[in-house]
Parts: C-alpha cells; structure tokens; sequence
C-alpha cells in the first residue's frame, strides 16, 4: 500500500499547487484588470480611506478639501467643496459612489497620492498612511468669480482666461455651473436637465460657430503665409456672390479697397471671405491646425471631457479635401465650431508673440510634509505665426478695440486688443428656436504692448451683439486680474 | 532529541506569532501596543502546553510536528477571527479548549483504537444517521440554501464534520478486511477492470451517501470531500486506478444529474461558471472573494488593514469572512506570501499524515492514517479552491482557522485518532 500512499499525497501536492497557482493568479498576474472591474468596489473604498489632497486656487483660496467621518473601521473621508458652484467647473467632483470627473479625475493620481507598489511599501513598512497630496492650481478666485457673475447676468456661456506667456488658466468659467455637494444628492437630476445642461463644461465641451472672432485665425494665415501684408488692399463690396448665395456686409455696407487695418476693426465680411479664397483650404488648415483646431486641447481635463474645435459634419472633423465653402469658413460661418477655450488658445498664442503655450489649469505638487514635489514647467505647443505676424495682427486687433466693433471691451489706461464675434443662430433648438438669437463673443488680451492674459468670452442664445455682451465680460475679468497682479 | 521535546521546542514560535499577530492587530485598532497581546500569547502557550505534557504523558513517541502545526494554523484562525470580531475570537477560544477536552478523552478512551474495526457498522450508521440529521423535523437548519446545521436544544453543530470521521473509519476496517477480495475477485469487462460486485456493495452504499448529501442535504462541498476520501482509500487499499477513474465517472455523472435537476447544486455551478452574470446577489460572494484576493498583491494590506464591510454601513463586502473566505481575507491582508504559507502548512500536516501511513505495520492504521490525512487536505482544497474559484464555493471551513465549532472539535479527534496511530506505529518500528 506505500507505494499508492506516495501516490495519493504526490496527487494531493498537485492539488495544492492548482491553488497557488489560482491564487497567484487573481492576487498577483489578474489583479490590476480585476481592480478595473465595474462590480469591484474595493478600490473606491479604499480611496475614500484615503485622506485625499486638498485643491487650491492661486491665492490660496480652498475648493476641494477632504473631511473625516466616522472613526476606526468605519472611518472615511468625504469630499466637501467651499466654494459650492464657483468651481463646478473646471474642478468637477469625486465621490464613491458617483465617480469623478474634469480636474478632479484627471489629477486622482496624485490626488490620492498613488505610488509605486515598491515605495508604498516603504511607507508601510514606515507605518505611515496614504495620504494625498495638494495641488495648487492657477484658478484666480476673485477673477473667477468676476467671470461667473457676469456670466449669470449675461446667460449661458462660458469664460476662459490664460496668461499668454506660460498657457496658465486664471479663468474656466462655465454657466450652468451645478454645485459639487449635491452631487451625491441629485447627479441624476444634473445629468437629466435638458435645459442647463449644468454638467457641461462649456469651456472646453461646448462648440459654437465662432462667427468674426475666427477672422483672426484668416488673417494669421493670409500674412504669415505672405498671401498678404499689412499694406495689401482689397475691395470690399457690400455684397459679394459666393457659391451661388451673396455674402454681406452688415447693413450691406460697401468699403471700397481697404487694407487689414480697417478690415478687421469693422469686421469686414466681403473682405475677409476673399482673403479666404486667397489663402486656399490646405493653408487655411494648416494655421488653424497650428492654433490648435482639429485635436482635443492638451489641457489637464479627461480627454473624454474636452472636444476639438473645426469644422463638423454631425461629430466628424471635416479635412481640407471635403468640399467646404472656404469663404464663409474664413469669417467663421459654415460648419465651422470651436470652443471657448480654443478661441482663448488663438488669443493667447498672438498676444505670445506667435508661441501657443499648453493651457494648464494645475500649478504645482505640494505633499502631506508641504514640500512641492513637482512644479508646472510651461511648455509651448506650437508657434503657428511669427513674431512679425503676431505684432501685425495686435495693432489690427487694438484698432477693434480703440475705434471698431469692440469697444465695450476698453480698459482706462490699458491697451487693449480683441476681436467680436456675433453669429446668427437662428433656429436654434436649444435656443429655444427664436430669430434673433446669437451666439456673442469676443477674444483679446491686454495689455496689447505686454500681454499679461488672453481671454475669450463666448455667450449663447442671447439678442445682443458680441460687443454688447461678451466684450464687457473680457473688460471686467481683464481688469481683475491685471489690477491684482 | 526525542519526539516530545522537539514538540515543545516547535510551539515556542508559535506562541510568539500568535503574540505578535495581536500586536499587529492591536496596533492597528488602537494605534498604540497592548499588554492584552501578551496576555493572549500566555494564555495560549498555557494551553498548548498543557496538551503537550498530556502528550508527553499518554502519546510519547506520537508525531512531533502534527501538534505544533495545528497550533499554528489556530493561532492563524483565532488572531484573523479576533481582527474579524472580538467576541467570536472568545467563542473560538472556548471552541478550543472543548476540542482539546475531546483530544484527550480520544487518546484516553481509544489508546487500543482496533477497537472501532469491531463497532464499524454501528460507526457508519452513527455516520449516516449525522449526515441524515440536517432534514429531521425538529433539528434540521437551513442554512443559505442547504441543510448543514442541527440544533439540539442550545447546541448547535454541523453534523458533516464528525460524520466524516464516521466514514474514513467504515471504510478503514472495511477495506482493511475485503482488500484482498476486491483486488483478486475483480475482472476485466470490455477492457476495463471491474470490482466483484458482492463486495462492492457497501462501496456503493458510500457512493448513494454522497449523492444522497447532494440532494437532500444540497452540500455540495461536504459531498465532494466524502468522496474524494471514499476513492482516496479505496486506491491506496487496492492499488486499482481503474476503481478511480470508475467512482469518479460514477460521481460525476451522478452529480451532473442532480447538478441540472436540484435547484440549490445547480445554482452552486452556475455561479461558479460565471459570477458576473449577478454580480450583486448570487456571484456576489464568490467576485468580493476574488476582489479581496486581488487587493492583497504580493505582501498583502497588513493584519487588519483589509476591509470586511462597507465602511460607515453594516453591509458585508467580504461575505462570510469569518468561516468561508477567511482564506480570501488571508491573502488580502498577509498577500500570496501569507497565503502560501498557510497552503504550505496543510501540505506539510498531509506530509506527517502520509508519513504516519507509511510507517504504520498493519492494515487498518495505514489505511486510518492514509483517510483522516486525505479527508483534512481535501477538506482544505475544497475550501480554498472554493474561493479562489477552482471548483464551486460550497460552505465547508478551513480546518483549524475558520470560525466553528464543530469544525474545531471534530478535527481536534480527527488529530487524536491520527497521534494515536502514529504513537503506535513509531513505538513498533523502535521495538524492531
């Protein structure tokens, strides 16, 4: 019988090694896809465990901070918002059962202050908790503030303001804006309101025709591409026949030959639609992709929750070889959207000297010790126009804002240069499908001879006119944030 | 050095884990260290030792090694039970203390243990009539779907546990006396090796007991262990793998059959096929076990960092942490390495098992020895394979670590009967 008996326990020794094998397998080689899984809950818990970092604006101004409930076993953190809606958005929330969402979700890394397995072992070995870390963004509380209430009054819409030289976001305002704190209490009626859509970060989700504020970008590409100069005239008839159905001035207006200058300070459609034609589709593509259209912005929010700005079929980008009218796109019609924060991109990158910097909304790291454990390092995305360009466009640009169509937009004793934009939207369901509703903008920074922030200021479904609406919106904010530099 | 005293030497350390497990549990609760744990340590050691001089006194050339491991796996169960509920770690003790009372009166009442060859049908209806008593008005309980419990005024016990030794001792002095029979009487039929069919009778009566436990009892793991012990000892006996390979196929075509037509078994396989389909009702146990299992990584959380319910409610995120996924608990807490380890003390308690087998001079010690060792390593596989989803997740404890009483006193006989052999069979080969 010994020989059997050897037998049975060999048998009994590959019993047990099938379980090491199956334990190895769910605890070691599967876990990361079993932690990923939807029915897994542990991991969430286990970050509500977690004393996660707190958000701070630039001044020091608390928007996210962690609060403990409970104790011992039971205890956990509970993610409580100061500031209520101010910072809806770009913050977004973080709850178990919810999820996360914008800065929160992109930054939870650190947030929550993941490691490596190999040191957080250190840390246990150490006895010492996860803890997150803090990360102080570039928000300015008081310009935010400043951009929210004005947008309250205005109507939905939507802010961005970013300091030319390194790409920070002082501003992202988006109205609806929902506060973080119900989000436990009523995601279900934020994600169903139709009508506020108080979810959407406008900023970088909503895409609307960027009516004359896209002449900038026409330009950019006419006089770095050397179509144009400064100095070239062009006739501008008040009505010009463009595949088949005449494109007009305002009030059929007729300017005669007329150089950039001028163009652009009375926003000349007939103009620039030539200009257009001039430059071509591959050109005009190319500068536009340069600003940084037809890509999701590279700015630290989900990819899922920022869209590219061009021009749309439905959801698809249209390229230069689909047959678009170049004309119309050339003054921001056509099918042509573009988000807030793209327009404050194209804003940013001439009052930089021709340089796109990356818009990022965190400024630095800080750990539970209060050491800065990592510091934004501006870094450019792309330089779509020379500095020649770039300084040529500003005095055009100024020229808006001293004598043209954007004068609401002037700040006493500060140069300013932008551009206004009104396209018609009319019809608009989600405007409620009245005649007379725009979409308003404007888009400048200031001052003009050193830009200190870029903005955009975009408005939807309002009667008024850009410089009505959206130009004293840029006043406002721009004089916040240059009175508190 | 002799036996007993490398006994001694061995539960020395396992003492000291068993203080150091509370310390760490200790210090995680309250965050400072406790006299309590070394309280608990001593208390233990006192126990462990006091069996160990009934040892010395009763069983001197007994196994060494067998004592010292079971008292690591209760110091693994009773400081994992504590950091689960402080109360059921007290029960656990008391638990204890009566299994170690049964130990002894085994050793003492059974010393000449032929005696049970003389009683073995009576042993195997009292084996029965155990497995029959879930479904008895007035007794029975049901417990999540199957009948496991009986309750006998305040006493509460899961008859399974003892009937199993009920069983391997039948079939022990059974196959002890027919081996001979089974081997010479059998004949090839179509090429295949068959028993002699007269003396296969109360082999069948085995096979009709587990498929009985299947449908009226519905306990799938227990039927599965009684089985795999029933062909374990009736290999060894007779050497006949085709007897194997014929009880398998009887097993599991019988268990195929109920599997698709008792709706409890049926909803066992189904879950254990795919959990995902409920992830919130049926396959919610198995998925937090494996969820559990996944969190743990390598080196594990830490004694009592692992979580058990949902923080801030009483809602249960590991299921049954105290008895059927402790062994999920163990990984998420101490890792694979913790987890290897406990997996490498059954091996090494089979080892000492089989050892004893093989030692043993006549028939029926061997084939004792050989069914306790392989009905408590089977006993941990099905567990452990259970929640770690190798077969389906029954309700069987992890002999001496899960929280239970019948579990811990029926092994503590289990152990007594295996000591009691192995003194004999080492007191034999030191007189040759």
């Amino acid at each position: 019988m010994n020989r059997q008996i050897i037998k049975l326990f060999a048998f009994i020794v590959a019993l047990f090694a099938v379980l090491v094998g199956f334990t190895s397998y769910w605890s070691v080689f599967d876990a990361k896809a079993l932690k990923e899984k939807n029915a897994n809950k542990r991991p969430l818990l286990e970050q509500q465990q977690i004393k996660r970092g707190r958000i701070l604006t630039a001044d020091g101004t608390v928007i996210a901070r962690s609060v403990p409930k409970g104790q011992g076993e039971a205890l956990r953190y509970v993610r409580r918002y100061p500031e209520g809606s101010l910072f809806g958005h770009p913050i977004g929330y973080s709850f178990v059962q919810e999820g996360d969402s914008e800065f929160e979700q992109f930054h939870n890394d650190e947030l929550v202050g993941n490691e490596s397995e190999f040191s957080s072992i250190l840390d246990e070995l150490r006895g010492r908790a996860q803890e997150g870390n803090d990360i102080v963004t570039n928000l300015d509380s008081e310009a935010q503030r400043v951009a929210t209430a004005d947008l309250e009054e205005a109507g939905f819409g939507a802010v961005v303001a970013i300091e030319p030289k390194t790409g920070r976001v002082k501003v992202m305002a988006s109205n609806a804006s929902f506060d973080p704190n119900r989000v436990p209490y009523e995601l279900e009626k934020l994600n169903t309101n139709e009508t506020e859509t108080p979810l959407l970060n406008r900023a970088a989700q909503g895409r609307y025709p960027p009516g004359s504020t896209f002449k900038v970008v026409t330009a950019a590409a006419g006089l770095d591409s050397g179509t144009i100069t400064p100095e070239t005239a062009i006739n501008a008839p008040g009505s010009l026949d463009v595949q088949g159905i005449p494109l007009q001035n305002d009030f059929n207006e007729d300017f005669g030959p007329i150089t950039l200058d001028t163009a652009l300070t009375n926003s000349v459609n007939t103009w620039f639609a030539q200009l257009g034609e001039k430059v071509g589709e591959d050109t005009l593509f190319e500068y536009m992709d340069k600003f940084g259209f037809d890509s999701k912005p590279a700015i630290d929010l989900p990819s899922d929750q920022v869209l590219p700005s061009g021009i749309l079929e439905g959801n698809t980008l249209l390229g230069p070889n689909d047959p678009i009218d170049i004309a119309r796109v050339a003054i921001g019609q056509e099918r042509l959207l573009a988000t807030p924060l793209q327009m404050a991109q194209v804003a940013a990158a001439v009052a930089n000297g021709g340089k796109l910097m990356k818009p990022q909304i965190w400024s630095r790291v800080v750990d539970p010790d209060g050491r800065v454990t990592k510091r934004l390092d501006p870094s450019e995305y792309s330089q779509p126009i020379s500095k020649e360009t770039a300084e040529e466009l500003t005095t055009a640009m100024e020229g808006v804002v001293n004598e043209g169509t954007g004068t609401n937009a002037a700040i006493s004793g500060v140069t300013v240069a932008g551009k206004t934009g009104t396209a018609e939207t009319p019809y608009n369901e989600s405007c409620g499908g009245g005649t007379e509703e725009n979409q308003a903008w404007f888009m400048g920074f200031a001052p003009a001879e050193d830009p200190k922030i870029a903005i955009a200021a975009s408005v939807e479904c309002t009667e008024q006119f850009g410089n009505d609406v959206a130009a004293p919106i840029f006043r406002d904010v721009a004089e916040t944030i240059l009175n508190g530099e | 050095m002799s036996a007993r005293n490398r006994e001694l030497m061995a539960l020395v350390p396992v003492a000291l884990l068993l203080t150091a497990g509370f310390a760490a549990v200790f210090a995680q609760e309250n965050a400072k260290l406790d006299n309590a744990s070394l309280i608990y340590g001593a208390y233990f050691f006192a126990v462990c030792l006091a069996t160990h001089f009934y040892l010395r006194i009763r069983l001197p050339k007994a196994d060494p090694y067998l004592f010292p491991m079971v008292a690591l796996l209760m110091a693994f169960g009773l400081v994992m039970v504590y950091r689960i509920d402080a109360s059921l770690a007290r029960d656990q003790a008391n638990w204890i203390v009566l299994g170690l009372v049964l130990f002894s009166l085994t050793i003492h009442f059974l010393r000449d243990y032929d005696v049970l060859e003389r009683y073995r049908y009576t042993i195997a209806g009292v084996g029965l009539l155990l497995l029959l008593a879930p479904r008895l008005p007035g007794v029975g309980q049901q417990v999540n779907g199957a009948y496991l419990g009986v309750k006998l005024g305040p006493l509460a016990f899961q008859p399974a546990e003892f009937s199993k030794i009920c069983l391997v001792v039948f079939l022990a002095s059974y196959l002890r006396e027919h081996r001979e029979v089974l081997i010479v009487g059998a004949r090839r039929v179509l090429g295949v090796t068959l028993p002699p069919l007269k003396h296969f009778g109360p082999m069948l009566v085995v096979w009709g007991a587990s498929m009985f436990m299947l449908v009226f009892i519905r306990d799938l793991g227990s039927s599965l262990m009684f089985f795999a012990a029933f062909l374990s000892l009736l290999y060894v006996a007779t050497g006949r793998f085709s007897f194997v390979v014929i009880g398998m196929a009887m097993f599991l075509v019988g268990a195929w059959f109920f599997a698709s037509t008792v709706p409890h078994v049926h909803d066992r396989v189904e879950i254990w096929l795919d959990p995902y389909a409920h992830p919130q009702t049926t396959g919610y146990q198995i998925l937090q076990s494996i969820f559990a299992q996944a969190d743990g990584g390598l080196f594990g959380k830490g004694f009592g960092q692992g979580l058990i319910t949902i923080p801030g409610t009483n809602s249960a995120l590991l299921p049954a942490a105290q008895t059927d996924t402790i062994y999920s608990l163990i990984v998420n807490e101490l890792g694979l390495f913790g987890a290897c380890a406990v997996v490498a003390i059954y091996l090494l308690f089979s080892a000492r098992g089989f050892k004893i087998a093989l030692l043993a001079d006549d028939g029926f010690s061997k084939l004792l020895a050989t069914g306790l060792t392989a009905v408590f390593a089977i006993q941990a596989f099905v567990i452990i394979g259970g929640v770690t989803r190798v077969i389906p997740l029954t309700g069987v404890t992890l002999p001496f670590i899960s929280y239970g009483g019948s579990s811990i006193v029926a092994n503590f006989v289990l152990l007594a009967l295996l000591l009691l052999v192995s003194d004999r069979a080492r007191r034999e080969a030191e007189a040759l």
